[in-house]
């Protein structure tokens, strides 16, 4: 309280209350003893209610069985397991459908946004309707209006069979395709998939550098696409077609084999990509729009063709606009793909946060992991987003 | 220059008449040759847009109204091969109050002109009586409150009847009315000078912001009840309204935040050399010019925040869109879920459009520099 004693000697006889850094400490110490006493409450009053229901707090739950069967799972899983288990089910589905659908919506959002700016007036017009009819549409609504299409599709008897080949069957238990089943010889393929990856970011150095020398200019694009598909391509052939597919096949109710995906999880996915993407359509048309005209036309005047004015100009530009509202639908997806509750697609938020807390009543502990994990995962791509950003951002003196 | 003869004609110079430019470059053949058909990448675009509109315009407009129903009273009376709105008829009343008593409707549709009048004071600077308005409006939370909920003669109606649209404006209405003041708060914490404060204001606001509004809603419907002493209890209602308050009021502080870092910090320094103590500093200088900034911001919060009270549905509320989902599940109406997702989805959209075309006309109106 020194500072307090120097303000009210200076001016002798002043009250505590009209010095600032007094009253600033003042206020803090208030806030502070308010807080704890609040929180002390809240305490108290959990561990009496607790008490009084007979419900034991700790995290012990998480190695109980869990009891019920979740239809969709990226790791093993099954009833017999713990609920500790049943949360890594569900943090991996979640992780799945937030990238899926990230993916996605950034493609269709960067098409909309572009085509939202072509001088044809019937293109833009068509995503202005598209933007302006989905965002202002609930997300939970589009969600559940998704899910009850593709639950209504033919039954599985009358299974739509997509191609007429007998391998891809539409129906209202989702959609069927084949699963390759890899034989001995097939490591071969990843392995050339690696180095095309490796030999093609060789090549863009190189074409790079010979480029900043000499300015003659080398197809990156393309023979970036021939390494990275063509040479898988050709281990497979040179190993003799090394890969069966498990066919899914009818069998009573449902289908038996191959790779399966549940109504839930597209319509879900398929909402939560459609909605954003008209959210990042904006971000970009207004991006690219907060380019100046005059970058266009001394581009066209040193002869670029409009094509490389778009990728080489305009878009790096444009970028340092997008990439800030874009880290925020980013997080608005992840954080929306929680909604997979109201279609009973077993996310973090549905598997662990309803069932298991339905079944162990250890509301406190469930609903702060769930939280902590949204936190940690806002966080990261937060901490990701920035670092890209940093990265595009304007170099300046 | 060749006249219709085929006879070269000569003008002086400066007195060559004005001659109308090409034909092919002016009305409706230039516009189309300009908008739609500039280059053959153009073209190709056009006729692929305008095949998709032709297949898909038509087939909707057939299902929506020429091959749709709208009498009948069970799915089996629906004979048409296009939708059955019947559902939405019979329904009407239940999507728009819930399970209002029938005999109380007026009060909320009286409720619900009150509101407008409100809003009309709020949102438009040159109407009569501005400031009795703006009194009106502040009490008017008051006033819907006992028009809803009964008291002063009024029947008492229980909050588990209230439903349907009005419930999802209710919500809507409440949470931003919350927010606004403990975003003002919120927001000026976050720029405080004392650590503490400022440290407890920005945990707050991160927190809520990073996690999903669902699980505020399970905290506030699960964790709650908890953390009051014995004997006191929320009602479902109560705690949603709670969640969303909170919910919405860290994203209002970051708007409002917007909104101070734009004053100029003269404003700030000559209020302080007025000797203004500091809520009057900000109550009569900085928070007026602020807010006003950034109303386009507080209705775009306030549409997400129209949207997002969709999920109350999950705690077991009957806003608009539970009380569609909750219909089509009825065994008299099944397999009617296109035409009750189109009728919610319509009505949102309704709002919410509206709302953002506000939020686009009022930024212009206050964006008075010079633009591009």
């Amino acid at each position: 309280m020194a500072v307090a004693t120097a303000g009210t000697s200076q001016s002798g006889g002043t009250s505590l209350w009209r010095d600032p850094k007094a009253r600033a400490i003042i206020v803090q110490v208030v806030v502070v003893a308010s807080l704890v006493a609040f929180l002390w409450f809240i305490i108290h009053n959990t561990a009496v209610n607790l008490e009084k229901r007979g419900i034991a707090t700790g995290f012990e739950f998480l190695s109980q069985p869990a009891g019920f069967d979740i239809a969709t799972s990226i790791i093993a899983y099954d009833a017999t397991m713990t609920h500790g288990r049943v949360f890594w089910v569900g943090l991996l589905n979640t992780i799945l459908v937030a990238v899926l659908g990230v993916v996605f919506a950034t493609v269709l959002g960067f098409i909309l946004g572009v085509l939202r700016l072509s001088p044809n007036w019937l293109i833009n017009r068509l995503a202005y309707v598209y933007i302006e009819v989905v965002r202002n549409i609930p997300v939970l609504l589009q969600i559940l209006f998704w899910w009850a299409f593709f639950l209504g599709l033919p039954r599985v008897k009358d299974a739509i069979n997509v191609f007429g080949q007998d391998i891809i069957f539409l129906s209202n238990r989702g959609l069927q395709s084949p699963w390759p089943v890899p034989e001995p010889g097939f490591g071969l393929v990843p392995i050339a998939f690696v180095v095309g990856i490796v030999a093609t970011i060789v090549l863009a150095r190189w074409a790079r550098k010979r480029q900043e020398q000499t300015g003659q200019h080398f197809p990156v694009v393309w023979s970036g696409f021939g390494l990275i598909v063509g040479l898988p391509l050709l281990a497979f052939i040179v190993t003799g077609f090394p890969l069966s597919w498990d066919i899914p096949v009818q069998k009573g109710f449902n289908f038996k084999g191959g790779f399966a995906v549940t109504p839930e999880f597209t319509g879900l996915w398929l909402a939560l990509s459609l909605y954003t993407a008209a959210f990042i359509a904006e971000n970009v048309r207004s991006g690219i729009q907060a380019v100046s005209h005059g970058q266009t036309e001394a581009a066209y005047a040193l002869g670029i063709k409009p094509s490389w004015t778009m990728r080489l100009i305009i878009l790096p530009q444009a970028l340092r606009v997008i990439v800030p509202p874009l880290t925020s639908q980013y997080l608005n997806l992840t954080k929306n793909s929680s909604l997979a509750i109201a279609v009973g697609f077993p996310d973090l938020v549905s598997a662990f946060g309803n069932t298991t807390l339905n079944q162990t009543g250890q509301a406190i502990e469930v609903i702060s992991m769930t939280m902590a994990v949204y936190l940690g995962l806002s966080l990261a791509i937060s901490v990701f987003m920035n670092w890209y950003n940093k990265k595009i951002a304007l170099v300046e003196r | 220059m060749v006249d219709s003869t085929g006879n070269e004609t000569k003008h002086a110079p400066g007195q060559h008449p004005d001659m109308p430019p090409p034909r092919l470059s002016v009305g409706a053949v230039g516009w189309v040759r300009q908008n739609l058909f500039s280059s053959i990448p153009n073209s190709v675009l056009t006729l692929v847009s305008a095949a998709l509109i032709l297949y898909i315009v038509p087939g909707l407009l057939d299902w929506a109204i020429f091959s749709a129903q709208v009498d009948g009273n069970s799915r089996t009376d629906c004979t048409n091969t296009g939708a059955c709105w019947a559902l939405v008829r019979v329904r009407f009343n239940q999507f728009m109050f819930g399970f209002y008593p029938a005999s109380e409707y007026w009060r909320v549709i009286l409720a619900g002109i009150l509101l407008l009048l409100a809003l009309a004071y709020i949102l438009f600077e040159h109407l009569p009586y501005r400031t009795w308005g703006l009194l009106y409006a502040a009490l008017y939370p008051i006033i819907a409150f006992f028009l809803l909920a009964g008291g002063l003669g009024l029947e008492f109606v229980e909050t588990d009847r209230w439903g349907g649209l009005m419930l999802t404006i209710v919500i809507g209405i409440t949470g931003i009315a919350a927010s606004l003041p403990i975003g003002i708060i919120l927001a000026l914490g976050r720029r405080s000078q004392m650590p503490i404060v400022r440290v407890l204001c920005v945990a707050f606001i991160e927190f809520i912001r990073g996690v999903p509004l669902i699980t505020v809603l399970f905290m506030a419907s699960v964790m709650l009840p908890l953390f009051l002493p014995e004997g006191v209890n929320f009602n479902k209602l109560l705690r949603a309204l709670i969640g969303v308050a909170l919910f919405s009021s860290a994203y209002m502080a970051e708007v409002i935040r917007g909104g101070l870092q734009a004053i100029p910090k003269g404003q700030y320094e000559a209020a302080q050399a007025l000797g203004l103590s500091y809520w009057k500093m900000m109550g009569l200088i900085v928070l007026p010019q602020a807010l006003k900034i950034v109303i386009p911001g507080i209705v775009n919060t306030f549409i997400g925040l129209f949207k997002d009270s969709t999920l109350v549905l999950i705690i077991g509320l009957f806003d608009l869109l539970g009380i569609v989902k909750a219909a089509i599940t009825d065994a008299n109406w099944i397999g009617l879920s296109h035409e009750a997702y189109a009728f919610a989805g319509a009505t949102f959209w309704i709002f919410c459009f509206s709302m953002s075309r506000y939020s686009i006309w009022l930024e212009n109106k206050l964006h008075t520099g010079h633009k591009r």
